[in-house]
């Protein structure tokens, strides 16, 4: 399959507006399942109102949040895939600038010291476009999340030590968790990275938390510190909103990667309740959305 | 806990009467605001022409669409989607926009912290919590936008709603030294130990 970049730039313009508009059915499932567990008058009364917005935002076909976030495309190239690699980049670049004028979004990125707006969602290595690989035969899989800041502020890393351990790791997460409280838009995903190096443990933070819910840390060790403070963060009482109740968080996400003998990085990356993706797959048969 | 509905502006009376725990709906008129509105005020010096004496302002950046000025309205713009950002970045500016320009009301997400407390008891105000991310049903309440300000700064800009029915809002701080977000977070400090002891993992906040 030779990818062409015309069809890349219309489905990253598509990506965008669809990822704002439409929360996965992993995320409205996670709704249903928070809403049956809470016992709080008020957090009952805020997870209807995150509900009835769901439904509001499909109704006027109206974006889900205010916040665009910060672009970030995951590209994944599979098999017998021919591509002009620049070329790739450039189209995506272009769709999420499109996006942003066609609809019109707002465009909520800005230079990192002069605080300049181009008024186009993009910037200095802005939109965030990882490439990867995997085994499928003649398909593109894009996925765009828009990155809200609420939660992204609510970004951490500390280099522990070994001497530490993990009840350290499971300590940060705690005390992160409470310090955010209702800043980050809870209910939450709770993206956790253990291990690799500074830059990758922070990035797997951020794998967890973009993570579809019911889907499990691969690493059976990572899975068990998963479900330990998934149940955890819930008895915290921060609730919905930060407003008090059992609904603090969705789940817990660890990812892991090995370190090295003298480290013990721990990384927490948050998702807001608005937790927005999506995915379209390119084959020889056309685009279609996941 | 009682329900107001709130023709803006509103007097020092009506604010004062605010407690933790009721829910108010805004009628007429809101403003919106956040942070580099906010820096350009007050760390740069910049004023508005618009009068906010006794007005709410909500933490927000918009999405809108440029249009031509109509007959019904000179303002360019309409709105696509307005929600509200997080509150905590604008702290210190509360004191400043309630004594400088009189705003009693501050709408926002997830709380503010103790000098805001302090200027809505000393100054007469309130912040109020609206659900964070649930922006297209906020945008229902909103009719139009009725004016600019400060566009330069765009899309932070100082903006000027039309509101109906903007609500249910629930009182989360007082001018009364009431705070909801402080008594959660009280709480869950509280819990803190009990939740890492079972977990295996006690310790002090930072290792």
């Amino acid at each position: 399959m030779q990818l062409d970049p015309k069809e890349v730039e219309e489905l990253a313009k598509a990506l965008y507006v669809r990822a704002l508009k439409l929360l996965p059915p992993d995320i409205k499932r996670g709704f249903e399942r928070l809403s049956a567990a809470e016992t709080d008058a008020t957090a009952r009364t805020i997870l209807g109102t995150m509900v009835q917005n769901i439904a509001v935002a499909e109704r006027t076909n109206n974006l889900l949040c205010q916040d665009t976030g910060i672009p970030i495309y995951n590209v994944t190239i599979g098999r017998n895939v021919d591509f002009d690699g620049v070329a790739l980049i450039a189209a995506i670049r272009l769709g999420c600038e499109r996006a942003t004028r066609e609809h019109p979004l707002r465009s909520s990125v800005v230079h990192p010291i002069t605080r300049k707006n181009e008024q186009t969602s993009c910037g200095v290595r802005i939109p965030i476009i990882n490439v990867d690989f995997d085994a499928r035969d003649e398909t593109v899989a894009i996925e765009m999340i828009p990155k809200g800041s609420g939660s992204e502020n609510g970004s951490f890393l500390q280099m522990l030590i070994p001497a530490d351990g993990v009840g350290a790791i499971k300590r940060f997460v705690i005390d992160r968790v409470i310090e955010c409280g209702g800043r980050v838009c809870p209910p939450t995903i709770v993206g956790v990275g253990v291990g690799g190096t500074s830059d990758l443990c922070m990035h797997l933070a951020k794998v967890a938390a973009t993570r579809p819910l019911g889907t499990t840390c691969a690493d059976p060790e990572g899975a068990k510190i998963e479900a330990e403070l998934s149940e955890a963060v819930n008895e915290l009482g921060i609730g919905p909103q930060g407003l008090g109740g059992r609904g603090t968080s969705f789940r817990v996400h660890v990812e892991v990667a090995a370190t090295h003998i003298t480290m013990n990085p721990v990384a927490v990356n948050i998702q807001c309740h608005s937790a927005r993706r999506a995915v379209g797959l390119i084959t020889p048969g056309g685009v279609s959305f996941i | 806990m009682a329900h107001y509905t709130l023709d803006m502006p509103v007097s020092d009376a009506q604010v004062r009467a605010l407690k933790v725990g009721d829910t108010v709906t805004l009628e007429r008129t809101l403003f919106g605001i956040r942070d580099a509105t906010l820096i350009a005020m007050f760390d740069r010096g910049r004023t508005t022409r618009f009068d906010l004496r006794g007005h709410a302002v909500v933490h927000t950046a918009p999405n809108v669409r440029k249009v031509d000025p109509r007959p019904s309205n000179a303002c360019p713009y309409e709105p696509v989607c307005i929600g509200t950002t997080t509150s905590m970045r604008m702290e210190r500016f509360t004191r400043p926009l309630m004594q400088r320009d009189g705003v009693r009301i501050i709408i926002g997400k997830g709380g503010m912290g103790q000098g805001t407390l302090d200027a809505l008891r000393d100054l007469g105000g309130v912040y109020l919590a609206v659900v964070g991310g649930a922006a297209a049903l906020e945008t229902t309440w909103i009719e139009a936008i009725e004016d600019v300000d400060m566009d330069d700064l765009h899309p932070e800009s100082l903006w000027k709603f039309r509101i109906k029915g903007f609500g249910p809002l629930l009182v989360s701080m007082d001018a009364h030294g009431g705070s909801l977000h402080a008594d959660v977070n009280a709480a869950a400090l509280s819990r803190r130990d009990a939740v890492l002891a079972k977990l295996g993992a006690s310790g002090p906040a930072r290792a």
